[in-house]
Order: C-alpha cells, then sequence, then structure tokens
C-alpha cells in the first residue's frame, strides 16, 4: 500500500489542470532507455501484513532490557521513564521539522534551550549546543574546533587509550583528510605520566575519558593542567548519568566536554538513534559546531527562542563552515530534557548512587570467587575490569546459554594486553538477586 | 539599495574593504556597499596588535544574522592598532563605516600594494554592476 | 502565551521519580570526587507533563498540516513504523550483544541494505551514516581514498554546482579537499562548457544533485557524468531529492559512483524537530571496499538458514559514528519499504511530481517562476522577492504562517545576492510530497493567490506578519547581539 490519497478522478482533474495527459510525461527529461526500471523487490503489502512480518523479526532478538544485562561499554540499560516516551510520541515533536520558523517552532526551541541549560548544568561548563549524533562524533567535533582555535598553527591531538575504542576509531577516519598528528592511543593502559609526556607545543587538544572506558576514574585535573601548560585545550568524555553524583569536569576547568547522553532516557536501540554531548566555554562558541538556541523577544517583547549564531554553519558559510552538520538529534535531546526534568536533581543522585553501590558490591563479591580479580588501579564509577579464568567469550557464551545472563564486554577485543579481562556494567536496573546470580554463575563458569 | 557612499580620497579593494593611506600608515575599514549588503552587524573578530598579514590575506571576520565575511588586507602590513569600539558596537561600522567605523590601523609594508586598488569611481562602477 | 521555563515550574525539595532504596550494602564514596550541587529541575511528574504538553501546542508539525519545504520532503510518518520501532526486540537490543542474540536485527539491517541497493542501482549500501551530511562526508572521504589507493595524490578538487545545498562544500572541505563552484546556465542546468574548462587530473569528482535544488532535472545528466567519467574523477549524488525518482530512475544505471540517501525524507521517517535522521549510501562496485563499517552480510549458514554478521570492509575509510547507524531510524524506514512495495514506490514519485507541477500550474498566473517554461519535478521555486513592491520572500513566508501553514524554504537556494549565476532573488522552494490530497493543494493555492493579492493591495500585513502565531516576529540581530544560551549562567566559582 501506498500513502498516496489521490483518486482517479484527481488526476485526470490535475493532469488537465497542468495540460497534459498522461503522469509518464512528466518524466520527459529522464533517459528514455533507463527510465522505469524493474526493481527485483516485492510489491506493496497490506498494513497488518507489515506489522506481522517486522514483528517475526523483533521476536528473533533478545531485549537485553528485559533480562539481566551487565554489559555496558558505551551503552547502558538505564531506567527509561514512561513519561519520555509520550512526550517525543507527540505529534507535535516527532513531526516538527528543524525550526527555522522560530514562530511556528517555539515548542520544539524552548525545549531544546531548557535541554541546553541541563547539559551546561551536569557538566559544569557555559555553552552546550543542540546536540551531535553520539558521543563519538561529538569527540571528533571537538578534536576539528582545536584545531580551528589554533587557527591550524597545531596539529597534533593527544588521544589517551582509555577513551572508548570507537570512539578513537571515529576521530581518526573524521580527520584522515586534515594532515592531523594522533597519538598517545596505542596503549593497552591508562598512564597519566606517560600521556601527560607526550603534550608539546604543537597540541591543540588533549582528550581522555571520565569514567574511562574501563570504567576507572583517573585524575583529569592533572591532565588538564598539563594541556593548559603547554597551550592546548582540554577535552574529556563523559558519562552524564556519572555527573549526577561526581564533580563536573568545568569543575577542574576543562575546556570542551563531550559525551554519549544515550544513558539520559534513551533505549539501548543496538547502538542508534543516540545522543552527542557538547558544552564548552562562552570564549568558544563561535568555533562550536551544531545548532544553537538563543533566547531573544518577538516585537511585542514577548520572551521567545531562536536559532541563533547561525553564521558558523553550512547553510550560510559552506565550504568556510567548520563542521557540515545540519539535521542532528533534535528528539533525543528532548528525550534527555524530560528525562533531567522528570528525575530532577535528587533522582538523578539517586540513579547514579545506585550504579555506584550495587557496582561495587558486584566486584566485592566477584573478587571472592576464585581465578577472578578486579582491576583496582584507580576508583571505579559503575563499570570494572575483572580478570577471568577463562576467555571471555566463551564465559559468555555459558552465562547466556546456561544461566540466561548477558555477561560483559570481551576486552581483549580492542586491547590484545588484556587478556581474558570482561568488562562488567551494574546499573540501577540490576537487582542485588541477579548480582547474585551474577557470581554463582561467574562461580560455575570458571572451570 | 543602489545609492552607496563611496568617498573619494580612499582606496578600494574588490573584496570591499577600504584603505586611508597616511603616509606610510593606513586605516582600513568596510564600505558602504558591504555594510549594506551585510545588514545589521552583530560580531566583529579583530586580529591583534602587532600581527603581520600579506595582501589579500584574512585579518579578521564580520557577521550579521545572515552572513559571516572575511575582512582581507588590502595591502600588506603590520596591526598597530585596533577599533575596540567596533568589536563592543558592530553597528557602529553600518551606521558609518568611513569615520567612527574604522576597524584596524596598520603599518603599510609594501606600498607598491596600493597600485592593485580601485579608486573611489572604478569602486563605484564595479558596485554597480554587481 | 509564553510558557514559563522547566526550572521555573519548580520548587526546591520537590521530587520527581522515585528511585528504589539501594539493596545492596553501601561503599564509601571518596568526598574528593562528590560535587556540591546540581543545578537541575525539581519538579513532579504531572509539571513535566504539562510542561512539554504546552510546549508542543506552540509548535507547527505534519501532524497538524501540509509543510511545502523545499528539499526537506515533509510528507506523513506513517505511525506503523513508530509501533514497529518501539518494540521490545528492537528498542531493548543492545548493540554489542552476541550476534547469535540479534539475528532479527541483522537480517533487518541486511534487508535493508539489500532495499536500497536495489532502488539506488548500487552494489553496496553502508547504513552507519547518522544524517545526509554525514552521508556526503562519507562519500567525499571515500571518493578520495580511492583515488590515493590507486596511487594518485594530485586530486584534490570537488567540482559544486552553485545551486547546491551549503553541506556540499562544507563536506568537501572537512575532507581536506578544496571546492570549485560550477555556474548553472539559462535553464537551470550545470553549465557544460564550465564543466568541461574545470575538467582536468586534478578533480577528484563532482557532487550533484538530481533533480536540483530549483527542482529540474539535470538535462544533460549523462553527458555530464561522461565528462567526469573521462577526466577520472567519480560522481556523488546528493540523494536529497530522491523523492522526484523513485522507481523512475536509479542514479546508479547512470554511473553515479556514489550517493546519499535521506531516510527521513525520502523513506518518510519524522524528523523530530531537527533529527535523528539517517543518511546510509549506496556505491558503485569500485567504490565497495572503501564503504564505512561495520556493514552487515552473510557470515554462514546453518541448516539452510542464512546467518548474519557485521563486517569490515577490506579498504574501508572507518567508522563514521560508533555502533552502526541509527538503527531505530532504519527499522522505521524498513517498515515504509516494505509496506510500498517496488509499485509503491514508484507511486511515490509519480504522485509527488504530480503534486509540484499541479500546484505550479495553479500559482503561476499570480507567482513568477524562475525557469517555469520547465515541467519541474518533485518541488519547484517560486520569486518571493518582489522587488518594486518592496516585499522579500521573508515576509511572504511570515505572511503564510497566518493562513495555517508553515513557509516553504527560502534560505537556500541562494540567489543573486549571494553571486550565483541561478535567476533568482529570494527563493520559496515549495514541495508538497505526495501524501499531500488535491483539496489540500487547492487549499495551499488559494492562501498564495490570496497573498499575492495582499502583497499588492495591503503591503503592511506582510512586512507585519506574522499576526497570528504564539509569538510574533522574533529578533534575532538581538539573538546574536546578546547572546542567552541557558538560562542556568554559572557563577563563576564553578568554571574555575
Amino acid at each position: 500500500m501506498s500513502y498516496t490519497p489521490h483518486t482517479e478522478q484527481d488526476i485526470q482533474e490535475m493532469l488537465a489542470a497542468i495540460g497534459i495527459d498522461t503522469v509518464e510525461e512528466l518524466f520527459h527529461d529522464v533517459p528514455a532507455d533507463k527510465r522505469f526500471p524493474n526493481l527485483d523487490l516485492p510489491q506493496g503489502r497490506a498494513q497488518l501484513d507489515v506489522a506481522r512480518e517486522i514483528t517475526r523479526l523483533s521476536e528473533r532478538n533478545l531485549p537485553a532490557n528485559q533480562k539481566t544485562i551487565f554489559l555496558g561499554a558505551g551503552a547502558y540499560n538505564h531506567y527509561v521513564p514512561s513519561v519520555v516516551g509520550h512526550v517525543i510520541q507527540r505529534g507535535e515533536f516527532l513531526t516538527a521539522y528543524t525550526p527555522y520558523q522560530p514562530e511556528v517552532s517555539q515548542g520544539t526551541l524552548q525545549a531544546i534551550f531548557e535541554y541546553q541549560s541541563m547539559m551546561c548544568a551536569l557538566t559544569g561548563m557555559e555553552v552546550s549546543n543542540a546536540s551531535h549524533y553520539d558521543g563519538a562524533t561529538s569527540l571528533a567535533e571537538a578534536v576539528i574546533m582545536a584545531l580551528n582555535v589554533h587557527r591550524g598553527k597545531r596539529s597534533r591531538t593527544v588521544l589517551c587509550s582509555g577513551v572508548h575504542p570507537e570512539y578513537r576509531q571515529v576521530v581518526h577516519t573524521y580527520t584522515q583528510g586534515m594532515g592531523l598528528e594522533i597519538v598517545g592511543d596505542t596503549a593497552c593502559y591508562v598512564d597519566v605520566d606517560k600521556l601527560i609526556a607526550l603534550i608539546d607545543d604543537n597540541t591543540a587538544l588533549v582528550a581522555i575519558q571520565y569514567p574511562d572506558f574501563f570504567g576507572q576514574l583517573v585524575d583529569i585535573q592533572r591532565v588538564i593542567d598539563a594541556a593548559h601548560e603547554k597551550g592546548a585545550l582540554a577535552c574529556i568524555v563523559v558519562d552524564p548519568i556519572a555527573l549526577g553524583m561526581l564533580k563536573p569536569p568545568g569543575h577542574y576547568s576543562a575546556d570542551i566536554v563531550v559525551g554519549e547522553g544515550q544513558g539520559l532516557g534513551l533505549s539501548l536501540n543496538f547502538g542508534g538513534p543516540y545522543l552527542g554531548i557538547f558544552t564548552t566555554r562562552e570564549e568558544y562558541v563561535r568555533k562550536m559546531a551544531g545548532r544553537l538556541v538563543g533566547e531573544t523577544v518577538d516585537v511585542d517583547g514577548k520572551r521567545g527562542y531562536v536559532l541563533t549564531l547561525a553564521t558558523r554553519e553550512q547553510h550560510i558559510r559552506r565550504e568556510r563552515a567548520t563542521s557540515n552538520i545540519c539535521t542532528n538529534q533534535g528528539l533525543m535531546a528532548l528525550a534527555a530534557a524530560v528525562y533531567v526534568s522528570a528525575m530532577g536533581k535528587h533522582g538523578l543522585r539517586q540513579v547514579a548512587e545506585l550504579c555506584y553501590h550495587k557496582a561495587h558490591y558486584a566486584a566485592d563479591q566477584i573478587d571472592q570467587i576464585p581465578g577472578y580479580r578486579v582491576n583496582r588501579d584507580y576508583p571505579f564509577f559503575k563499570e570494572f575490569a575483572v580478570e577471568c579464568p577463562r576467555p571471555v567469550d566463551e564465559i559468555n557464551r555459558d552465562l547466556l546459554g546456561k544461566h540466561n545472563i548477558i555477561g560483559g564486554y570481551n576486552l581483549e577485543r580492542d586491547y590484545p594486553e588484556r587478556v581474558n579481562q570482561m568488562l562488567i556494567a551494574v546499573t540501577e536496573m540490576n537487582t542485588r538477586e541477579e548480582i547474585d546470580r551474577l557470581v554463582a554463575a561467574l562461580t560455575e563458569v570458571a572451570a | 539599495m543602489g545609492d552607496w557612499n563611496t568617498p573619494a580620497g580612499l582606496k578600494y579593494a574588490s573584496t570591499d574593504e577600504w584603505i586611508r593611506v597616511e603616509g606610510t600608515e593606513g586605516v582600513i575599514g568596510i564600505s558602504d556597499y558591504a555594510q549594506d549588503a551585510l545588514s545589521d552587524l552583530v560580531y566583529v573578530e579583530l586580529p591583534g596588535v602587532g600581527d603581520t598579514f600579506a595582501a589579500g590575506a584574512e585579518f579578521g571576520a564580520v557577521e550579521s544574522v545572515k552572513a559571516s565575511a572575511p575582512l582581507k588586507m588590502p595591502v600588506s602590513g603590520e596591526v598597530i592598532a585596533v577599533n575596540k569600539a567596533v568589536e563592543d558596537t558592530p553597528e557602529t561600522i553600518n551606521e558609518d563605516p568611513y569615520e567612527k567605523g574604522w576597524i584596524v590601523r596598520i603599518k603599510i609594508t609594501n606600498m607598491a600594494d596600493l597600485d592593485n586598488l580601485m579608486d573611489a569611481e572604478a569602486y563605484s562602477a564595479y558596485c554597480a554592476e554587481r | 502565551m509564553t510558557e514559563p521555563l522547566i526550572y521555573d515550574l519548580g520548587m526546591s525539595g520537590r521530587r520527581g521519580i522515585r528511585m528504589p532504596d539501594p539493596d545492596v550494602p553501601e561503599t564509601g564514596i571518596p568526598a574528593a570526587l562528590i560535587r556540591d550541587d546540581l543545578d537541575l529541575p525539581e519538579v513532579s511528574e504531572v509539571d513535566v507533563v504539562r510542561h512539554y504538553l504546552r510546549l508542543s501546542h506552540l509548535n507547527y508539525s505534519i501532524d497538524q498540516g501540509m509543510y511545502p519545504l523545499g528539499s526537506c520532503t515533509m510528507k506523513y510518518n506513517p505511525k506503523i513504523n513508530e509501533d514497529m520501532a518501539a518494540l521490545p526486540g528492537f528498542a531493548g537490543i543492545h548493540p554489542y550483544q552476541d550476534p547469535t542474540s540479534v539475528q532479527g536485527a541483522l537480517e533487518l539491517l541486511y534487508e535493508a541494505q539489500r532495499w536500497l541497493k536495489e532502488i539506488g542501482g548500487f552494489a553496496g549500501v553502508s547504513l552507519q551514516p547518522a544524517a545526509g551530511a554525514h552521508g556526503e562526508f562519507t562519500g567525499i572521504l571515500m571518493m578520495r581514498a580511492y583515488h590515493h589507493a590507486r596511487g594518485d595524490l594530485k586530486r584534490t578538487k570537488v567540482l559544486i554546482p552553485d545551486s547546491a545545498h551549503g553541506t556540499n562544500p562544507a563536506s568537501t572541505t572537512m575532507s581536506g579537499l578544496s571546492v570549485v563552484v560550477l555556474p548553472s546556465d539559462q535553464r537551470g542546468n550545470i553549465d557544460l562548457e564550465a564543466l568541461k574548462q574545470a575538467l582536468d587530473d586534478t578533480v577528484v569528482g563532482i557532487m550533484i544533485t538530481n533533480p536540483n535544488t530549483l527542482g529540474l532535472f539535470e538535462e544533460h545528466l549523462v553527458e555530464v557524468v561522461t565528462l567526469v567519467h573521462e577526466a577520472g574523477g567519480l560522481v556523488y549524488g546528493d540523494g536529497a531529492n530522491f523523492n522526484a525518482i523513485l522507481g523512475v530512475l536509479r542514479p546508479g544505471d547512470v554511473g553515479f559512483d556514489v550517493m546519499h540517501y535521506n531516510l527521513h525524507k525520502t523513506f518518510s521517517t519524522p524528523h523530530g524537530g531537527g533529527g535523528p535522521g539517517s543518511g546510509p549510501v549506496g556505491v558503485s562496485e569500485r567504490l565497495v571496499p572503501f564503504l564505512p563499517g561495520p556493514i552487515v552480510d552473510i557470515t554462514s549458514e546453518r541448516d539452510g538458514v542464512p546467518v548474519y554478521g557485521l563486517v569490515m570492509p577490506e579498504k574501508t575509510i572507518g567508522r563514521m559514528k560508533a555502533f552502526y547507524g541509527n538503527f531505530g531510524v532504519i527499522v522505521r524506514a524498513y517498515t515504509y519499504m516494505l509496506a510500498n512495495g517496488a509499485d509503491g514506490l514508484r507511486k511515490v514519485s509519480e504522485m509527488a511530481v504530480l503534486n509540484a507541477n499541479y500546484l505550479m500550474a495553479r500559482l503561476r498566473d499570480a507567482w513568477e517562476i524562475p525557469y517555469g517554461e520547465r515541467s519541474c519535478m518533485h518541488e519547484f521555486v517560486a520569486e518571493g522577492d518582489l522587488l518594486d513592491l518592496h516585499i522579500m520572500a521573508l515576509d511572504i513566508s511570515k505572511r503564510l504562517m497566518d493562513y495555517g501553514y508553515h513557509p516553504p524554504t527560502n534560505y537556500f537556494p541562494l540567489g543573486k545576492a549571494n553571486s550565483t549565476t541561478l535567476n533568482v532573488h529570494g527563493a520559496l522552494m515549495i514541495e508538497p510530497t505526495e501524501t499531500e490530497s488535491k483539496q489540500s493543494l487547492d487549499a495551499f493555492a488559494e492562501a498564495m493567490l490570496a497573498i499575492a493579492r495582499e502583497a499588492r493591495e495591503e503591503p503592511d500585513l506582510l512586512h507585519a506578519a506574522p499576526h497570528h502565531t504564539p509569538v510574533g516576529r522574533l529578533d534575532e540581530v538581538l539573538a546574536a547581539k546578546q547572546l542567552v544560551l541557558c538560562c542556568r549562567p554559572l557563577e563563576k566559582s564553578e568554571t574555575g
């Protein structure tokens, strides 16, 4: 079925008004030998048939958020309050366009303005944009922004290996045409001293993650200070859920704070759509990419909101724009704003504490199982690395097959020296009973 | 639209900057045509005092809500003063582009560059056909 | 009719959603790491619901009425797509789950790849790019990588028509390449002579939007592609206007090397007030190894049933984002593709182009149509600057809002004021899409005819418009000069 409402009579009347006889005539500019190809695809179907087929596809997946899951590594099973879905499914938000005509888009604009304000509060920074595609592309945009702040005079980026492996890959992809030097991300460990030693007078940006990919809370103040000493910008990649409890990077004088907002009310969705958070200092606002909502007044002096500083963007600057971003993740930013509003300052603090306590309980219990050892090099938030007695893939197969538990991430996949190390994530969604079952299962599959 | 002020005695670049030569120094701004095309300016990015630029190089930028335009040096020179007033109140350039709206004062390092610029009449004709 | 900020609706100490108490012993948290304050709203759940409901009433949306935004393809967003995307088997799966536990999702991605390949006439597809501009950046990086792999480092220029969307040159710059702008001819096509002059062995390729942003089909399409290929360059197709040629022409069949699709335009996924979108890329055989990854392929077989897995193309340009793409958006688009089928997709373009030509016919007596001697495709441009009446396209747009419509696109294509060769001053780019009925089009035409009359007889109505919207015309100059980007400015001590 198609969604076109035309009757045969409509079509005839319209053709007459145009002055032609058939619809095909409208395509006379299309090369005749290539026109109206035969597509090797099925014909259209009724809605209920389509629903049946696609539902069947969905049933061949195991929905992690309804099971016992200890898998994180950049995407987390956090609680999604019902109110989020109900708000973002409203047609007025869902089917609205980008707010280029502000007089008929105040709903979207004010919601994004509020989102920007909340992200500033969480990260401790002065300005936020309206979103990037995800945490990885936010980091890539931060790297590019730093190059622009330094007016192209510096060409090194120091990237800590504790930053998510896929984020670092995206930075490499984005900058492959820019003649940039990227250092620091080949180690399998996080050594703040070695990282600092790489910062020189040619460094535009130093990027470190907090908590890092291994869940650790390293001394970001030292790294930020070292970056500033050499005139480089410091970018911190954060988990916004952690900021419900922890001192934000703004407090440590970070210059740019980016992160993945999926934990703020977005479902796992097999990796997307997610939410790229991007905040920075007000002095850099003109170098920041992405949409920006600002407050103003109308002709009658009434408060209103508009997209502002559009002269940074591609539709005005074209080849001189610092980024090509147009469509972003507007609805996901709205979802995050609803989540943060509904949970509030107290709720977010509670979520962070629950993650912290449950993760530490799990770590303590697992440490007592012979053959397993939790990595305690640094304090951690909701994830930690565990040395296991067998390869992680084998353990996970048994955990799922015999115990219906989705186990943690196989760190050896990205960090070859971390043999048999599993990254376990614990969130507010994991009950004590689930954690105890994990411990029992890990004990059983150790052999 | 149409009738732009183009004072005689100044030299003009095809990129719409003007320069008033004062001995070996020059004062630079943007023309009435340029401020009209950009409309209400909201931001001016100034270079630092002491910065040097070749003729044609970008030394700053001006922005309105609908456009952003680089400022290009009409001649080679070293910046010896910048007009902080336009940084605080960009619309000064719209109101008075040739006097109060001056942008930088430079020491000209290659006087021969002036020969590549237009006089008021040539620049007026150039604007008329755009 | 101003809605208070969410912060101002709250009260100190008011709680929203309650979380359970810890069911495990508490571990001490190092005091030095804990933040002193968190300046977030303190509202109840009902405050949240009311606030966002009232905000939603201030928006215009497709669900409410027609949105004739050129090059945005604001078609109806089917609700079944939403239900399918929300199924727990799609919404609840983690990207790093063992592939054996997500075969349904991988199969859906594989099939979406296959449908897009077939529809576009391409040999390979990656679903990873998150939006059209992201797809463009991907495409240019692949073209660059292709030449480098051949040992050709001389090619650094990309040819782009002056009618192109701003993301085209911006994507080129991000790839480290430079832009050469091509003028248009009198009929709105790429100027062939200028193209021939610009082609040499330093050209990476050309970026074409077809139909272009004037809504016109490129009359010399085959010749343009041939010329570029003969010069050793590649052809990139911007698929923003693909809604005009679904089932009518496959860009791969005329030699395009790479094209991005906009799922949030052509394939009905909702715009969400600014995303999320999805910008998959399709490529010809020679670019297949360079696709960003991972992509989905059949990696083995078990009992005659294909087993799906994730693979990285052998000469991949790399990852464009974390994970696999905007999966939730792809589920919606795939549902749409299945519902339409091959026949439905062709019907989409036929009715989209019919609607645009009908609307053009209804408006052409009252409105000047640059390039109006040609028939248009799925969109057309009307001249919005009525210079002799001192009315600008912006005034027309603001007045249309009083008639209950979201105005057409006017920030591009760029007109004479921006030194392009296009025969337009202030563009009103109108794209009705195929989901508007004849009655809906007639009503819009009546509004435009009324505004044309008002422009002559009551111009002040336009200059002071809009009059009937939640806010009046907003001061964008003030917004840029006095930046207020956050309603809770930080105390200086917090940012240290």
